[in-house]
């Protein structure tokens, strides 16, 4: 008996290969109409990345650009009340699944949007090993995250990725035209031991950093503005010179900022031009200056 | 992948997808010489990793619908995370109650996607109500026998 080999047949197969391959096209044909795709990443978790995400994303929009917001941390989702992001049900338009857009204009998308308050994330999955494909279904999330959403066309999209360095690398393979990714840390020594896998997974991979924020550094007091000590550590300053990133700002923690992250009112505190909003306003300075000026036309509006 | 019959040496052409229950996936393949049906069955293991990579084994004969992996995995999901795709105007589209209890016997996580296809189906005809009857011809029209 011969059996023919798979080549040798020319009729109809599956294309596991081919299926993915055009997923992956389809995330590509999607962010032609973003002109910067940028990662916030930390490596560490609790050092509060996301409300630094939400607060730039809101930054930008108050400064005019088209912004997009994209919650990458799917299992413990928290930017869209940040941003005021109304969890009603999502809509399917003719391109995609329609983004809730805030009253300030910022799209956005999260796994928060699709879960009951305070639910965990939990798939459909056999009852054995399901690790081995847990990792899998997250990363078909997160494609759909870019390639399902009709996110039009945006002059920053931001993405907040989890603790860890898993996501940036699924981030990078489907996003190889990635424009940076901004590193946060806190002061402290673990914090440090952290984020320098994720600056060192950065390097590695070639992702520009535009440069990194050091975090929770220090109290600001509400009543006189002065910045109280809050834990040891120079992690920012360590970092800055063991990668030779810029170490962009040392923002205290604030609870102003936080309150308006809890009220949905970041857009009115930035405008406030508060110390730790002009903070914010500068980090926001560096990702227009380092990534490129957003007046260049997108590869979507060029055709 | 591919499935050949060794006795007519032809390959075998994809004939239907099931969901027989206790996660099993089944890809149903026929020789087109001499008619054999044969059945490739996966564990639920391996359905869910078919199913997490967002392919289909066989193909794709429809295209996969926006978010299709993420309402269809998703355990711990909002029930109205999603607007059911009926129209709010005049031409808003109901189920009649035999439909519904056919859709039932759908496989729960995929009923959602299987109801947007019909849904879809119906307003890209101007059907005002699904019943067992459209959903026999959408299957046939869009190819979608054993949904």
């Amino acid at each position: 008996m011969k059996v023919r080999t798979y080549h040798e047949l020319e009729g109809q197969a599956s294309d596991l290969g081919d299926q993915v391959a055009w997923q992956n096209e389809r995330v590509s044909q999607r962010l032609k109409s973003v002109r910067r795709v940028v990662a916030v990443m930390s490596g560490k978790g609790g050092v509060g990345k996301s409300l630094l995400t939400s607060s730039l994303a809101t930054e930008l929009v108050r400064r005019g650009h088209r912004v997009g917001l994209l919650d990458a941390d799917l299992n413990g989702p928290s930017v869209a009340p940040m941003v005021g992001a109304s969890a009603a049900p999502l809509r399917f338009g003719a391109d995609g699944i329609l983004p809730p857009v805030t009253a300030d204009g910022l799209a956005v998308m999260s796994m928060g949007l699709l879960v009951p308050d305070g639910a965990a994330v939990r798939w459909h999955e056999p009852a054995e090993a399901s690790f081995v494909w847990r990792g899998t279904q997250e990363r078909g999330a997160l494609r759909e995250f870019l390639a399902d959403v009709a996110w039009g066309p945006l002059d920053f999209m931001l993405i907040d990725l989890p603790p860890g360095t898993a996501r940036l690398v699924e981030l990078h393979e489907l996003v190889p035209e990635l424009a940076g990714a901004l590193a946060v840390t806190i002061p402290s020594p673990a914090s440090r031991d952290a984020v320098a896998r994720s600056l060192d997974l950065a390097r590695a991979r070639e992702i520009p950093v535009p440069g990194l924020v050091e975090n929770l550094a220090g109290y600001r007091c509400e009543a006189c503005g002065s910045v109280g000590r809050l834990s040891g550590g120079d992690a920012g300053e360590s970092l800055s010179r063991d990668f030779d990133v810029p170490l962009l700002e040392r923002i205290p923690f604030d609870p102003t900022l936080d309150a308006a992250a809890a009220n949905g009112t970041l857009r009115e505190w930035l405008a406030g031009s508060s110390r730790t909003g002009r903070q914010i306003g500068r980090v926001a300075d560096r990702l227009e200056q380092s990534l490129g000026h957003p007046a260049s036309p997108t590869a979507e509006e060029l055709r | 992948m591919r499935f050949l019959c060794v006795e007519c040496d032809a390959q075998m052409e994809f004939a239907d997808r099931e969901v027989p229950g206790d996660g099993t996936l089944a890809a149903v393949f026929r020789c087109p010489s001499c008619g054999r049906h044969t059945a490739m069955l996966t564990n639920p293991m391996e359905t869910q990793l078919v199913s997490s990579l967002g392919v289909k084994v066989g193909g794709r004969t429809v295209p996969a619908a926006p978010f299709e992996g993420i309402r269809t995995g998703i355990a711990s999901g909002r029930e109205e995370a999603f607007h059911d795709g009926s129209p709010s105007g005049p031409a808003r589209i109901v189920w009649s109650v035999d439909a519904v209890e056919r859709l039932t016997h759908v496989p729960s996580f995929v009923r959602g996607m299987v109801k947007k296809i019909y849904t879809e189906y119906a307003r890209d005809h101007d059907i005002g109500e699904i019943t067992p009857e459209v959903m026999d011809r959408a299957r046939t029209d869009l190819g979608l026998e054993g949904m």
